[in-house]
C-alpha cells in the first residue's frame, strides 16, 4: 500500500515546481499552521499544488514517513524538501526562501 | 491529551543535553506551545536537521499528542 502513496507524493513533487502537503487547502486551510505557509507563498505570489492530507489517512501518514517528518505542512520545491511552516516562516523572514526560489528558477510574482 | 512545558522540557533536555530551552505556552491552553531551542550540536546543520533532533529528543511525541508545538533553533551567541 505505501508504495502507491510514495509513487504518488513522487509524481507530485516531480510535476509541480511548489507542492505543499497540508490540512485543508489553499482556499481553506484548516489548521494555523497551513494556514501560515499559504500566506507566505502568497506573499511571494508563487503558484504551488495544494494537497489536502486531511481528504486520505494514508496520505497524511504517507507523506510524514516519505520525508521523515512528523508534521504537516509540508513543503516541496523543485522535488527537495524544504521544511514545514516554523522552517517556511524563519525562511522567508530572513529573505531565504525567495533566494531559494529565484535559485531554483521558480517565477515569483 | 495535551502535554505539559515541563515535559516538553524535560525531554528536549534529556535529548539534547547541552541545549539551553524556554517553552512558552503560546495560548495558554496546554496544547499550544513555542520552544526555543540554543544549542552548540546544531553547529553546521541545516535547520532541517536542527529541527528533526528536537522531534528525536521528543521521542515521537511530536506528532498527534503534541499537535502545536512551533519549534525555533539557534546557535549560542
Amino acid at each position: 500500500m505505501e508504495n502507491v502513496i510514495f509513487d504518488r507524493i513522487k509524481k507530485d513533487i516531480s510535476e509541480n515546481d511548489v507542492v505543499l502537503y497540508m490540512k485543508g487547502n489553499a482556499a481553506f486551510p484548516q489548521c494555523g499552521f497551513s494556514s501560515l505557509a499559504v500566506q507566505v507563498l502568497s506573499q511571494l505570489g508563487v503558484q504551488f499544488k495544494d494537497i489536502n492530507v486531511l481528504e486520505e489517512a494514508e496520505m497524511r501518514q504517507g507523506i510524514k514517513d516519505f520525508t521523515d517528518w512528523p508534521t504537516i505542512p509540508q513543503l516541496y520545491v523543485k522535488g527537495e524538501f524544504v521544511g514545514g511552516s516554523d522552517i517556511i516562516r524563519e525562511m522567508y523572514e530572513a529573505g531565504e526562501l525567495q533566494q531559494l526560489l529565484a535559485d531554483k528558477g521558480v517565477q515569483a510574482a | 491529551m495535551a502535554m505539559d512545558a515541563g515535559e516538553i522540557e524535560r525531554l528536549i533536555r534529556e535529548g539534547i543535553p547541552d541545549c539551553e530551552v524556554r517553552i512558552e505556552d503560546l495560548r495558554g491552553d496546554g496544547d499550544h506551545y513555542a520552544a526555543y531551542v540554543t544549542s552548540a550540536s546544531f553547529e553546521g546543520k541545516t535547520r532541517i536537521e536542527q529541527h528533526k533532533m528536537v522531534f528525536e529528543a521528543l521521542q515521537g511525541k511530536m506528532d498527534e499528542e503534541l499537535h502545536a508545538l512551533a519549534i525555533q533553533t539557534s546557535l549560542p551567541k
